[in-house]
């Protein structure tokens, strides 16, 4: 694990937000056994802005899936804090994503039919707070990607660049502990582009990990840390 | 949260809703029409059964059915030497009642009576005597080649012919025993003018009228009618306690004066029977017909199934053609309900896999599916109600009238009821009109009943109850899909 400073963001904590060791993902598709990842072992620190760069096929969206405990490794450990989500039971798995992992996808996958605020509130739903709790938490990280003003609007209202704020603010409104995001720039134009990096580098700021699967150099560059998946395998290709 | 995400989902996606809410609507709509129409005719049914066996007759016993013979001997009318005068062209005037009893079916000894009543199980039984009061009044025009005076009351051109002109009128008569009408049919009947008979009224010539039969004929309570060429006080007027349909019969005479005024003698052509409870009508129903071989037992199922005419008809359509027709519309809005689910869940893949993706459990996303469909079809299920309660008003405010019959009234109709007529005119126009007389009469003799259609809370409930299963099914079949959509799958698969 290379471990180095980006000019304004504090170094990483030592203790590792993610630990994989070994991790081997195969599945079947159209008949024929497919090893979409192949003995993996890396460690993401705690605080670390992290990019996965790579061709298509390359395992990217897998290991994605895998550290979002939305599948399970075919072989391998993989830890987050102290549940080794390759043995954790589907209930588990559960709360694991309900509470410690936010997700951000490239087509934002945004509820049409609910507000901006009511989609951050989805986020909350499985955690069980009071309407205050959440009405809070939802004002805040609605506020913190800066779009309090459209708090009432749906999603066919917002330009692409507020719809993926408002699924960044439903990722962090449950403040977790790590921010996994699937191509978050790829259905934006660079200005767009931007205006995501900044907010995602300024959650980074605060203390958040995140993990960025990207095509775009330009995103990849402002990570800390860069990591490209190829054929199964990972190489950390940080300069 | 739950609401607003279930809310938001059914009126974004209005089609859907409107067409699966809508499918439900109809179906439930048609369960509660057709279940109350179903209720409406059971009732029309008692009422039909009450207003000729009496409330709490549990069973009839009667004569056995006949052939009737030929222009049998209550047909005929006396022509002969005391049959009215001649006039020298040939000209009878006659004007002669005759009371008769059914020649349909045979009449049981008034003993009868006593032997049901000894039966194990039996309450009460009380017997009646069933008559039709013929009258001729007119002129017929001799036939040379006529000689013996006598005519059948048939429509074959008898005895009619050019110049003959006369009218034939018959009424139902009911001998009853004045001592005991807690069985039978005048305990169905309620007295609007007048009083009942009574004990003291054995031997004389008193009749209780029906009140659609006085009204029609001008009779009030003090006058006289005249019933077999004797003249009866009038002493009250009787309605069915069931007020749509009319009474057992036109006129009721104590029993003692009908068997010696027609002839029958110590006879009886109906026992009715009650039993000392429901579990008892079986049993009694079997000790009955081995008592009395010879006799024709029926229970209220048997008297059910006899209610005949449009009533029976109805009864047949509701039943068939209504329940077959709720259940088909409720198996396609159910239908509907699933494929609509299902095709949705495969629609929200996405969605779904990102609600589990930000950690919703598979019980809130199923729950949270069944939901929506639960929603859909309740949301049917009221319009459901509210269209069915909309057919149920509109069924009560028409009050169509049904007509029934059976064959206790139709025999007691016997030769028809009412009048017919020939007037002297071209072709024997006159006997055409007797004929019609006899036979056309027989249908009108039928109870007409207006249908109505009860509506229960429990039915309503059911309705409901109808639709939230419907839903749960959708919901459940829907739920499960999308259980099993693992969240990596769902978003690979749009991806």
């Amino acid at each position: 694990m290379i471990e180095t400073d980006v000019a304004g963001l504090p170094a990483p904590s030592p203790v590792p937000a993610y630990r994989l060791e070994g991790v081997t993902k195969t599945y079947r598709q159209k008949g024929r056994v497919v090893q979409a990842l192949k003995g993996i072992d890396i460690e993401i620190a705690e605080g670390d802005f992290v990019t996965i760069q790579g061709p298509t096929g390359g395992g990217k969206s897998t290991l994605l899936q895998v550290l979002g405990a939305l599948d399970k490794p075919t072989e391998g450990e993989v830890m987050i804090g102290a549940t080794d989500l390759a043995t954790a039971s589907g209930r588990r798995l559960e709360k694991v994503r309900a509470g410690e992992i936010g997700f951000v996808f490239q087509a934002f996958n945004l509820i049409p039919t609910l507000t901006a605020a009511e989609n951050v509130g989805m986020g909350l739903e499985p955690l069980g707070l009071t309407r205050a709790e959440r009405a809070d938490r939802v004002r805040d990280a609605l506020g913190r990607v800066g779009l309090t003003e459209r708090a009432d609007h749906r999603p066919g209202e917002l330009s692409g660049g507020q719809q993926q704020r408002v699924a960044i603010a439903r990722a962090i409104a449950k403040r977790p502990r790590v921010l996994l995001a699937d191509e978050p720039t790829g259905n934006l134009d660079e200005a767009m582009r931007d205006e995501i990096l900044a907010v995602l580098e300024q959650l980074n700021a605060e203390g958040l990990t995140l993990l960025v699967v990207t095509h775009d150099s330009a995103v990849a560059r402002r990570a800390r840390r860069r990591l490209r998946l190829e054929k199964g395998t990972v190489r950390d290709i940080t300069d | 949260m739950y609401w607003t995400y279930l809310r938001r989902e059914l009126s974004g996606r209005k089609k859907q809703t409107i067409i699966v809410a809508t499918g439900m609507a109809i179906a439930i709509a048609l369960v509660i029409v057709v279940n109350s129409l179903s209720a409406g005719v059971r009732d029309a049914q008692s009422q039909a059964l009450a207003s000729i066996y009496g409330v709490g007759t549990d069973l009839t016993v009667t004569g056995a059915q006949v052939e009737p013979a030929a222009g049998g001997p209550g047909s005929r009318f006396d022509f002969g030497d005391n049959g009215g005068s001649t006039t020298s062209d040939g000209t009878t005037s006659l004007n002669q009642s005759r009371l008769v009893t059914d020649f349909r079916r045979a009449t049981l000894a008034a003993s009868t009576v006593g032997q049901v009543t000894s039966i194990d199980g039996v309450a009460a039984a009380s017997g009646a005597l069933s008559l039709t009061n013929m009258t001729f009044d007119g002129e017929l025009q001799q036939r040379p080649s006529s000689t013996d005076g006598q005519q059948p009351p048939s429509g074959d051109g008898g005895p009619g012919g050019v110049g003959s002109s006369f009218t034939v009128d018959s009424f139902t008569v009911l001998g009853i025993d004045p001592a005991d009408t807690s069985v039978g049919p005048l305990s169905a009947v309620e007295v609007s003018q007048g009083r009942e008979l009574t004990s003291a009224d054995a031997g004389t010539d008193v009749a209780v009228l029906d009140a659609s039969y006085a009204t029609s004929s001008n009779l009030a309570v003090g006058g006289q009618v005249d019933v077999g060429g004797t003249p009866f006080e009038i002493v009250g007027i009787v309605t069915s306690t069931t007020s749509d349909a009319d009474t057992a019969a036109n006129v009721y005479i104590p029993l003692d004066v009908a068997q010696t005024l027609s002839g029958a003698g110590d006879v009886v052509s109906t026992v009715y029977v009650q039993a000392a409870s429901n579990d008892q009508i079986s049993s009694v129903e079997a000790d009955l017909t081995a008592a009395l071989p010879d006799a024709t037992v029926s229970s209220q199922t048997t008297l059910a199934s006899t209610v005949s005419g449009s009533l029976s008809s109805a009864g047949s359509l509701i039943t068939s053609l209504g329940s077959w027709l709720s259940v088909i519309v409720l198996a396609v809005a159910v239908a509907l309900a699933v494929l609509f689910t299902i095709s949705g869940i495969s629609r929200r893949t996405r969605e779904i896999g990102t609600l589990k993706a930000i950690g919703w459990s598979n019980r809130r996303v199923v729950g949270q599916v069944a939901g929506e469909s639960v929603a859909q079809t309740l949301i049917g299920g009221a319009a459901g109600v509210a269209l069915g309660l909309l057919g149920v008003l509109a069924i009560n405010l028409a009050a169509p009238t049904i007509s029934s019959g059976s064959p206790a009234q139709a025999g007691a109709a016997g030769f028809g009821g009412g009048q017919g007529g020939g007037d002297a005119g071209a072709g024997g126009l006159g006997s055409g009109g007797l004929g019609g007389g006899f036979g056309g009469r027989l249908a009108q003799s039928a109870t007409d009943i207006v249908l109505h259609a009860p509506l229960s809370l429990w039915l309503v409930l059911a309705a409901l109850l109808l639709a939230v299963a419907g839903g749960v099914v959708a919901g459940a079949i829907g739920g499960w899909r999308a259980s099993r959509l693992s969240p990596a799958e769902a978003l690979r698969d749009v991806a």
